[in-house]
């Protein structure tokens, strides 16, 4: 029988399928950090339970971490606290911990895949919904709650209802200025954010095959956000290629036993899905997005769409505007802001770096603009400054942080204060989502250099 | 964590009929900070419901004495954006056992099965006899009955039927989770693990 890709991977975990209900899937690799994982823990020793295979779980500190002075005690001791229960959970039951401090310390979602613990066919779950950045490599790759990580410490599976199947195509060339960011926020605005729900979804098409693993990282880790529960794409040469060599990836004849296994993970040619969705490279634009959710995104060069134009509530659409102090028909280009946020799990890879770099080599950061720029790890950070992008985002008049989730969700003292603009490289654009008031324009590395040397919304093709 | 069984809920019902309300709104991230499942309730939909000072906002609905119960009636998409199971406890810390929708996010109606809140998907037409019926008086109850898998604005009689699979159905009849499941079959799963190459 033909099958997706992603029908070899799931039905190949599942070790047994229950009557009307779900299947008792195997999880392969497991991540864990210090915000989700302390109630699981407790969980297990209230039931008196151990961790089944704790080779297969990861510990990495990222969500609360201070993302200056990391060599300091964290002060603040609630997050002080969960770090600690992490360190002390971890070394308890045998998982390998990345603290605060750790050479491989970062980003749950880049430090797996740049250490060679994702690999393609996998099945890949952590505590936090974009671990759908996974998929990039052939993974079936998702986010799951607190219970979910108790089963899958004392367990190694979860009990899932396998989940419908979409394809989204996209062909031909990208655009001047238009970055994988783009296309995934392109999606979503045609998907709105529940368009995917109830959907895993695979990405089809030149546009996809041709994209670095970094960028295909970044859509991957944007599935969820049109409500799908993950996004994969086929392995290739390009998956392969990045993750040859990596610290835990295999080794010698292992390595060429999955790679030819590897191989054969793609969606059979007479293979169907549930839906399937096409779209033109040629359409997508630079994308900005205007409202409190990721669906509510556009061309940077458009106007924002009138409440009846838009799909859903209009009056939840005009609490939105309400909120970010926008009006329908304006047009985004031009609009001061104050913030920058280049990071995050979506986009704080070195080619992320790479982009911003491009565009503020030779110039200057708006004087009235506060950026911050945080490497997703830092194997991340010791490239930017092998590369000589410090010096060149320096001459511009920005500096590097430490590693961090930091401004993404605002736990730690990276907060956008209340009625201030960001533009955010990161994934969500809710109410508060990056501090309290905070409002927020997601876009891509490029809009965001452009809007931190011109200290407002600026289409980024101007400057390339 | 084990939870206590759901069998039939009649109750006064909250309204919140705004599309999207996210899991940032229902529990803000800042609030994630703790190692114990433990008063989450307090800061459920936090920003909405208190300002910045901490005095209550009068105009959000938990705020306004006339509407209580154990039944929150949400708009469409109820619980889309992180995967924090703190959402699904917030609700269930602060009284709800039920949460009404015609449109759920995925993670958000698994985590809260998983927590012993009973996610109830309903037609957008129905949702809207369940507002009307609420906002025409407020004391109206509504009764879930899981075993029937249907739910009744006892008021005016309608009723419809929802969907839970099996197997999740049975868990919340008996106040089961998961784990005690799971922890059944330990030696199927490590033998599955043994067949594995990675
Ligand atoms: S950067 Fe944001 S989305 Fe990514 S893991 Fe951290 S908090 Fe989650």
């Amino acid at each position: 029988m033909s099958k997706t890709l992603f029908d070899k991977v799931w039905d190949s975990h599942v070790v047994r399928k229950i009557e009307g209900g779900p299947d008792v899937f195997f999880i392969d690799r497991h991540f864990i950090h210090e915000v989700t994982s302390p109630v699981a823990f407790l969980g297990l020793k209230s039931r008196g339970l151990t961790v089944l295979y704790p080779e297969r779980t990861f510990a990495t500190a990222d969500h609360n971490t201070p993302t200056i002075n990391q060599h300091l005690p964290v002060e603040d001791p609630l997050s002080a606290n969960q770090l600690k229960a992490l360190e002390d959970n971890s070394k308890e039951y045998g998982i390998s911990h990345w603290g605060l401090g750790n050479k491989k310390n970062g980003i749950v979602h880049v430090v797996g895949p740049e250490n060679g613990i994702t690999f393609p066919g996998a099945t890949i779950v952590c505590g936090d919904s974009h671990t759908s950045t996974h998929g990039a490599f052939g993974a079936i790759a998702f986010g799951i709650g607190t219970s979910e990580v108790e089963m899958v410490l004392s367990t190694q599976c979860i009990m899932q209802p396998k989940p419908k199947k979409m394809r989204i195509n996209i062909n031909g060339q990208l655009g001047k200025g238009v970055t994988p960011k783009d296309v995934a926020l392109y999606i979503i605005s045609k998907l709105t954010t529940s368009g995917a729900t109830g959907y895993f979804v695979e990405y089809a098409g030149d546009v996809f095959e041709n994209m670095t693993m970094e960028g295909r990282m970044t859509v991957c880790n944007l599935s969820i956000e049109m409500g799908a529960r993950g996004g994969m794409i086929a392995p290739d040469e390009t998956t392969f290629a990045y993750l040859k060599d990596k610290p835990l990836s295999l080794k010698g004849d292992a390595w060429d036993t999955a790679v030819t296994h590897w191989k054969t993970l793609k969606t059979d040619a007479n293979a169907t899905f549930d839906k399937e969705l096409t779209f033109l490279a040629s359409d997508i634009e630079p994308m900005i997005t205007y409202g409190t959710n990721p669906g509510m995104g556009m061309g940077i060069s458009k106007q924002i769409p009138n409440a009846e134009a838009v799909e859903g509530g209009v009056s939840s659409y005009k609490k939105s505007l309400d909120y970010m102090g926008y009006q329908e028909n304006d047009s985004m280009i031009g609009k001061k802001i104050d913030y920058v946020f280049l990071g995050s799990c979506t986009n704080g890879r070195i080619e992320d770096f790479r982009a911003f770099a491009s565009i503020v080599k030779g110039k200057k950061k708006a004087a009235h603009v506060t950026a911050w720029l945080v490497p997703g790890s830092h194997e991340v950070e010791d490239k930017i400054k092998e590369e000589g992008l410090l010096d060149i985002i320096m001459e511009a008049g920005f500096s590097l942080r430490q590693p961090g989730c930091s401004a993404c969700l605002a736990m730690n003292d990276d907060k956008i204060p209340a009625g201030k603009y960001a533009v955010s490289t990161s994934n969500r654009n809710f109410e508060g989502r990056q501090g309290p008031g905070s409002r927020t324009l997601l876009a891509s590395p490029l809009v965001a250099a452009a809007a931190a040397i011109t200290g407002v919304v600026t289409d980024p093709r101007t400057l390339l | 964590m084990a939870y206590d069984k759901f069998t039939i809920l009649t109750s006064t019902a909250v309204p919140l009929p705004l599309e999207n309300v996210d899991t940032d709104q229902i529990i803000p991230a800042r609030f994630l900070k703790a190692t114990e499942r433990k008063g989450f309730g307090d800061n459920l939909f936090r920003d909405w419901r208190y300002n910045g000072d901490d005095s209550p906002k009068e105009s959000f609905v938990l705020n306004n004495p006339i509407y209580s119960g154990k039944i929150l009636v949400g708009g469409k998409n109820f619980g889309s954006g992180s995967s924090r199971e703190h959402a699904a406890w917030a609700i269930y810390d602060y009284g709800f056992r039920c949460v009404v929708s015609s449109f759920f996010a995925d993670i958000f109606r698994n985590n809260c099965l998983n927590v012993g809140v009973l996610p109830v998907q309903v037609s957008p037409e129905f949702s809207e006899q369940i507002f009307n019926a609420i906002y025409d008086n407020p004391k109206t109850e509504i009764e879930v009955n899981l075993s029937n898998q249907t739910i009744s604005i006892l008021s005016t009689g309608a009723q419809e039927s929802f969907e839970i699979n099996s197997y999740k159905k049975e868990n919340m009849l008996n106040g089961f989770d998961d784990i005690d499941y799971l922890q059944s079959m330990k030696e199927d799963i490590e033998s599955f693990a043994n067949g594995l190459l990675l």
